[in-house]
């Protein structure tokens, strides 16, 4: 395959963003969509500007239940995956639980999570934990299933004992995995803190985040300032998913193929 | 020479895994001292498993298998195995990677990491010792194997075909290096291969097997003495024995049809 140029990577982007807003005018004009179903592009900018201060505040409460369920959910998941790599009868015995607790949708949990948790703060983070906790328990588990067979015959004849096997041999072959799962976490991070913020988030008072911004707005009719908190929440999930890219690179790139360069 | 004297003793040894086909149909083999033997033979000759038994990570289903004067597993610590990919972990540096046996026995940092420099420079590689294996090549990760083997000075080495996937030049010098170390470090060898030149060079006795199921078929000796060097190829004596076991396994491959 061509490489692309480097300069297309950055204009690219820019050109079908500005040829998106093209079209966003354009459809406003041509089939004359009213306000308040669809505000141009400069009214959502007016409007994040009017509600920055109340946005950016929101969005901070916001990244506080993110990112303290992002966290939960790293290190409770990471916990379970060794749990459910170290035997095969505690995974058969737990994983169809985990898989249940996963397919049971959050909004029906959502008010059970209140009358336990607690509204506010607590609730948001069990939220957010419940949603991007599933991922990383599954991946991780996945890798340390997937250790070369090689690799375990080497630390068998070596005498190795089960708990040096799983921590200097499946550990860190897993860690590929694991970011993954980070990955995929740190995308719904954020939608769960909204999500919990906008179910349960509510009786926060004056401190409420995103979620609770897009009830405000909804509730007042501020259709303009309901895109404009898309954007933040847009935002937001940007920068959780730039810092696990960092993670990533800092614990793999000197060794894992997928930083290898193309000119080797 | 007596029993107590042998490296390994197969005695009516049979492998089957479950309660699938016999892959090693009864065997009797004694390994002596200072033996480089090698295994030679279609797939499905019952070589690498051989291996396995010896190591223990595969029990023998019938018979008795002696190594270093024990069981397989209680002489692991006195053996070694090569594996036919480098099977080094690739968040270690080649140094980390040759680190590890000691590390896994729990030998202290600063030995280890001695240890490990000496096992490296001995296999021509301490100037790379702190690369990570994707930024060396096929040869030189196949060396930082064959270094961390050698970490434990191990009586007895294993080999499963290591140079397998390597281009001939680097074999060839990988097997003289492999021979050049043997006279310092003194190990008894088993090796399992594809290549007729590779065993004739390496070893003192060659073991053509016969497949389905695995058995022997004859055995070889060869008897050039040792430092063997890289000219030995060129000798007329080398090429009668290269045919010589090359005909015993075209027979065998050709019954197996």
């Amino acid at each position: 395959m061509k490489k692309t140029p480097a300069i297309l990577l950055w204009t690219l982007p820019v050109v079908s963003g500005v040829l998106f807003v093209a079209l966003w005018y354009g459809i406003k004009a041509g089939f004359d969509v009213s306000d308040w179903i669809l505000p141009t592009p400069g009214e959502v900018a007016a409007a994040a500007w009017r509600e920055h201060a109340r946005l950016l505040r929101a969005a901070g409460n916001t990244m506080v239940g993110a990112l303290a369920g992002f966290l939960l959910a790293g290190s409770l998941g990471f916990v379970t995956a060794l749990v459910l790599g170290v035997s095969r009868s505690l995974r058969a015995g737990l994983y169809p639980w985990l898989l249940v607790l996963q397919m049971t949708p959050v909004i029906v949990l959502t008010p059970i999570i209140v009358l336990w948790a607690g509204p506010g703060l607590p609730g948001i983070i069990t939220v957010t934990w419940l949603i991007s906790y599933f991922p990383i328990v599954a991946n991780m588990t996945q890798g340390l299933l997937s250790t070369d067979m090689n690799h375990v015959a080497l630390f068998r004849m070596a005498n190795a004992s089960r708990l040096q096997e799983m921590l200097l041999l499946r550990v860190p072959s897993a860690m590929p995995y694991y970011l993954a799962g980070l990955r995929i976490a740190a995308t719904l991070a954020p939608i769960g803190a909204i999500f919990g913020e906008y179910m349960v988030g509510n009786s926060a008072g004056g401190s409420g985040g995103l979620g609770f911004m897009v009830y405000v707005y909804n509730t007042k009719i501020m259709i303009p300032a309901l895109f404009a908190t898309a954007l933040t929440s847009c935002l937001l999930g940007f920068i959780f998913v730039a810092a696990v890219s960092l993670l990533n690179w800092a614990v793999l790139h000197k060794w894992h193929d997928s930083y290898e360069r193309d000119d080797h | 020479m007596g029993l107590t004297e042998s490296i390994v003793q197969f005695d009516a040894v049979r492998k089957r895994y479950g309660s699938g086909p016999l892959v090693l149909d009864r065997t009797d083999l004694t390994v002596a001292p200072g033996d480089f033997i090698t295994l030679i033979g279609p797939s499905g000759c019952g070589k690498s498993t051989m291996l396995k038994l010896v190591s223990g990570l595969n029990p023998a289903s019938e018979g008795s298998l002696m190594v270093l004067g024990t069981t397989p597993k209680l002489a692991r610590a006195r053996q070694a195995f090569i594996f036919q990919d480098a099977t080094l972990l690739p968040w270690h540096t080649a140094q980390g990677n040759t680190e590890l046996p000691l590390r896994l026995r729990g030998v202290p940092g600063a030995d280890r990491r001695a240890k490990a420099r000496e096992m490296l420079a001995l296999v021509g590689l301490d100037k790379v010792a702190g690369y990570y294996p994707r930024q060396l090549s096929g040869g030189m990760k196949m060396r930082v194997s064959i270094a961390r083997a050698l970490t434990l000075e191990p009586q007895l080495l294993l080999l499963d075909e290591p140079f397998g996937a390597l281009d001939e030049m680097t074999r060839n010098r990988l097997n003289e290096e492999l021979l050049t170390i043997r006279e310092r470090s003194r190990f008894t060898a088993m090796f399992v291969t594809h290549s007729v030149s590779e065993a004739v060079f390496l070893s003192n006795r060659i073991l053509v097997m016969a497949a389905y199921p695995g058995r022997f078929h004859a055995e070889v000796q060869v008897d050039f003495p040792y430092p063997r060097r890289a000219d030995l190829r060129e000798q007329a004596e080398f090429q009668a024995k290269v045919t010589e076991v090359s005909r015993l396994l075209h027979a065998v491959e050709d019954t197996g049809k």
